[in-house]
Order: C-alpha cells, then structure tokens, then sequence
C-alpha cells in the first residue's frame, strides 16, 4: 500500500528560519537519517523538499491560455514543506513513520510535533475486477 | 570453452557494447533497430553469462544474439507485409559472423557518440541515448540513475531514436569542421553525464556516483580514440581531478563540505596525479580551451597541501583566461572569488557590482551566496547572515539550501556570543 505523507508546516510569506546553527544541523542529520532509514527499510519511493512558500506561485490559464501567475497568498495558507511517498504493508507503519517524522528536532532539540497529513495513494485496479 | 564471469566481466560487456552495435547498425543500415536489438542482447548477456560463464568469443555471441533478433524482428514484419499484400519476398538475411566482424570498425564507438550527442537531440534525451547505445547501461539502470520511473526513460529514448531517424544523419563520421563541431557536442555531453552524477548528494547516492564513473569511463575512451584533441584530455583531466575530491564532499550525516573544509588526506592522491599528469601532457599542445583551463584550476586547487596554501593569483589568471574564451557569467562569477582571495574582499564585491547589472545572473542565488561569502571575508557578518538566506530561499538544491542555511546559523550564533 502507497501512501503520502505530507509535511504542511510552511506559513505563507514565510522564507528561511533562523535557527541556531546546532538545531539546524541536528534536524537536517534527522530528516537525511529517516530518509536512510526508509530506503534501507524498502519502503521509500520517494521524498522530497520544496522551495520555501514565498517562491511559490499560483498558476492559472488566462482567456488566451497563457500562465498568468500570482504570488501574494493570504496570510493563513499553509504551504507543503515536503512530502515522502512510502510503500508498506499496512496503515499502522504509515502512521508509525508519520509520527516519527513529525517528531523531527526544532529550536533546542525539541521535537516539532507538526501535524503530518497521510492519504493512501490510489492504487489500480483489484486483479478480481479484470 | 567458457571463462567464469567476475567481478571485471561487467565492465568487459559494457566495453563490448558500442562496438556490437556498430557493426549490428552497419550491417542493417537500421540504428533505431539495431539499437534495440542489441539491448536485448545485453540483457541476455547479464542474465547468462554468470551463470553459464562468458563464451570464447563475448563479442560474436552479442553480435549473433543482436543479429538473429534483427532477422526475427524482419521476418515478422515481412509476414505482416506479405498478408497484407500477398507478394513473396526472401526472408533469409543471415551474414556469417566472420564477415560482420570483418567489417567491424574501431572507429564505431565514436561514430556512435556523435549520432547519440547529435544537436538535434536535447540534452537529456542525448544523455539518455548516449548511457545505453555506447555506455551498454540498460533502461532501468539509467531510469534508477536518473529517479524517473522506467517506462518515462524508456520514452525518452524512443524520442531521441526518432529524432535521429528524422534528422537522417548517416552512421558515418562527420568531417572537417563539422566533426570538430559535433565532438564538442560529445564532450558537452559526457560533461553534463560527469556532473549529473557529482552534484547529487541526496538520492541513491551510490547509483549517482556511477554516472560520474561511467562519464569518465567514456572520455577516457573518446580521449583513446582522440588523442590529439586536447580538450578531450582536458575535459578527462577535469573529471580526475573533480572526482578525487568525492570523499571529502560529504560529511558522515550527508552534510555538504565546501573545497576550503574538506578533510584533503580524504582526496585521491592517484587519482590527482593522473589528471595532473594528463593536463601537463596536453597544456605544451597549440591549443588551450575551456576544459584544460577548469581541469588546471581544479589542480591548482588539489596541490594545495592546506586551503591556505591555494595559489590563488595562478588560479586568478586562470579565470581571466576562461573569461576570454567563455561568455558563461558562472566564470565571471568564481574570477570575482579568485580575485577577492588575491586582491581583498572589497575588489570581489566591485566585481559582483558589475555582474549584478548582467541581466543574465540577476535573481540567481550564487550571485546571493558569493555575495553573503565575500561580505563574510569583509567582516560584515550581519550583511553575510542576509545574502546567506537570501541565496538559501533561491537554490533549487537541498543540500545547498541546508548548507547555505547553516552558514547563516554559524554567523549568527558568532554574533549572539
């Protein structure tokens, strides 16, 4: 079972933190370390970071097609930080991971608890349907 | 008679590919097919052969395989033909191997490079096309080097095969001024290979890491083929000396480690002294181009025994040269680093002034991180804290943003202290 869990902890507007620099290094060790943990597991498909929210842009086709972009979001949004797409056997280990993820180290070593959204990837069709 | 397959064989079937298919493609006058067939090959290859050990002759083996799939495939698109139009045709096509291998040319691998890097391709499609004709890497290897999904890398490859078709090139070496041309396109390519492999950090690094090695394994073969264009020597003397360095790249949790922290017992010494080597045999020839001069100032950089022993003027009147011979605003970009090293802080940020106003590198983030640097080197650490995270919000990489983010952290525990 797929699943994907995603990391929304970016407010809009927001750009880089400012952390102190051992609590900068001890949360990206954690982040690489449950990367390396996951693909040893064989359960990682894949993760990713993203561009912090105020590089973001809201894309949208003009009368003529073309992209007309926007950048200027309300201050509440949350934006997706990163994302893993992960494959195990069951939710529970979704869950476990995703627990485990939004205990990643912040300012002095405390664990962020972020909230951490999981949905199940669709898979296709079951084999009795064919 | 067979030979037990080891650790080495791997590489030998990989070296026998381009050559298999150059022949195969000669005999057919179908690269698209040819190619295809000859990847079947392979793969029976790496199924067979470690288990039932390589045959006497691996290359006829390949080149019969390739073959009958060939004859296979035409057989069954004459049947298709003949139902459709009721004509009867010869379907026999079969060459004994001593006259394909006859025939053989050891020009083949490189004809091969240029139709794989031709200009009509884009440059993933050409990378992607040159790791399976001439590097013998199957499609799921290069889709796992390149995290993309198998039938995607799969796509690409038929696209470029298409290009190529409606391009019409013949499977011929180019000549004259054309062929100096194309071979840039080579190494313009294996170049890309080279650094696609040596800027990721993050990922299967290990899978990663093989795209430099086989990018290396290639120039080593075009430099074999080439001898007397200096720009492949000085292209495989870039690599060298690059690649030496991979060790002490990376700390132990994955973190970047830029040239002035590395760890230099880490660098490979063997690996520097015959890229060295190479430049110094290649640097007295006429002509000096783009690539000897980033491979000299890669060496000007591994024969320094501590960062402060760097000959920065010598690496400064390297980019001077470059910055003759290459329109690239990045070498504008690392001259105005050399020339802080060697002349203070303040001439390299006169330099950035100037390049700020260049519409090419404005907004980019290495004009933000070398900023933040030289500032940092000026002793303005609150100016260096902002251009840290300015450049930080920019990079499209995250081991850069981390490193970037963590040069500001630095900065701004020093100033709380």
């Amino acid at each position: 079972m797929k699943y994907i869990l995603m990391m929304n902890t970016m407010k809009a507007g927001h750009g880089v933190p400012s952390w102190p620099k051992k609590d900068l290094q001890a949360h990206i060790a954690f982040m690489i370390g449950l990367n390396k943990e996951l693909h040893e597991r064989g359960e990682l498909v894949s993760a990713e970071g993203l561009s912090f929210p105020d590089q973001a842009k809201l894309v949208h086709a003009g009368k003529d097609g073309r992209p007309v972009t926007d950048g200027v979001f309300p201050e509440s949004k949350e934006f997706l930080a990163g994302f893993w797409i992960i494959d195990v056997d069951n939710p529970q280990r979704a869950y476990e991971i995703a627990a485990k993820a939004s205990a990643a180290p912040g300012p002095g070593g405390v664990p962020l608890n972020m909230p951490i959204e999981v949905r199940q990837v669709m898979s296709g069709p079951p084999p009795d349907m064919l | 008679m067979t030979k037990k397959w080891d650790a080495t064989s791997e590489h030998l079937l990989r070296e026998l590919a381009p050559q298999v298919l150059g022949a195969v493609a000669r005999r057919f006058r179908d690269f698209s097919s040819a190619e295809d067939a000859v990847q079947e090959a392979m793969i029976a290859a790496f199924t067979q052969w470690p288990q039932e050990g390589i045959p006497e002759n691996p290359r006829g083996w390949l080149i019969q395989v390739a073959c009958r799939r060939m004859t296979d495939r035409m057989r069954s698109e004459i049947a298709r033909r003949e139902r459709e139009t009721a004509v009867s045709a010869e379907t026999e096509n079969f060459v004994p191997l001593p006259e394909i291998e006859a025939d053989m040319d050891p020009d083949d691998t490189l004809i091969l490079l240029f139709m794989c890097c031709h200009p009509a391709l884009t440059p993933s499609s050409a990378i992607a096309l040159t790791l399976r004709a001439v590097g013998g890497l199957t499609t799921a290897e290069i889709a796992h080097a390149f995290l993309v999904p198998e039938p995607t890398m799969a796509q690409r490859i038929s696209r470029a095969k298409q290009s190529i078709k409606d391009s019409g090139v013949p499977f011929q070496l180019p000549g004259g001024q054309d062929r100096t041309q194309r071979l840039r396109a080579v190494l313009h390519v294996l170049y890309l290979i080279f650094n696609e492999g040596y800027t990721s950090s993050a990922g299967p690094e290990l899978r990663r890491s093989d795209l430099s090695h086989e990018a290396m394994r290639l120039t080593r073969i075009v430099h074999h083929l080439q001898p007397d264009d200096t720009e492949a020597a000085g292209l495989l003397a870039l690599m060298l000396l690059t690649d030496a360095r991979r060790l002490a790249r990376t700390s132990e949790t994955g973190e970047l480690i830029p040239l002035a922290q590395q760890d230099r017992a880490l660098w490979d010494r063997q690996q520097i002294a015959e890229g060295v080597a190479l430049l110094s045999a290649t640097l007295p020839k006429r002509s000096v181009g783009p690539y000897q001069l980033q491979a000299a100032i890669a060496a000007v950089h591994d024969e320094a025994a501590r960062s402060e022993d760097t000959d920065w003027p010598q690496i400064l009147a390297l980019y001077d040269l470059l910055g003759r011979m290459s329109e690239n605003p990045m070498v504008a970009l690392n001259r105005a680093i050399a020339a802080a090293l060697v002349h203070g802080a303040a001439k390299g940020l006169e330099l950035l002034d100037a390049l700020e106003t260049d519409g090419r590198l404005a907004n980019h983030h290495r004009l933000d991180a070398v900023r933040a640097h030289l500032l940092e080197l000026a002793g303005d650490r609150t100016g260096a804290i902002g251009y840290y995270r300015r450049a930080a919000g920019k990079t499209g990489s995250l081991p850069e943003r981390n490193y970037l983010l963590t040069q500001a952290a630095r900065l701004s525990d020093e100033l709380c202290d």
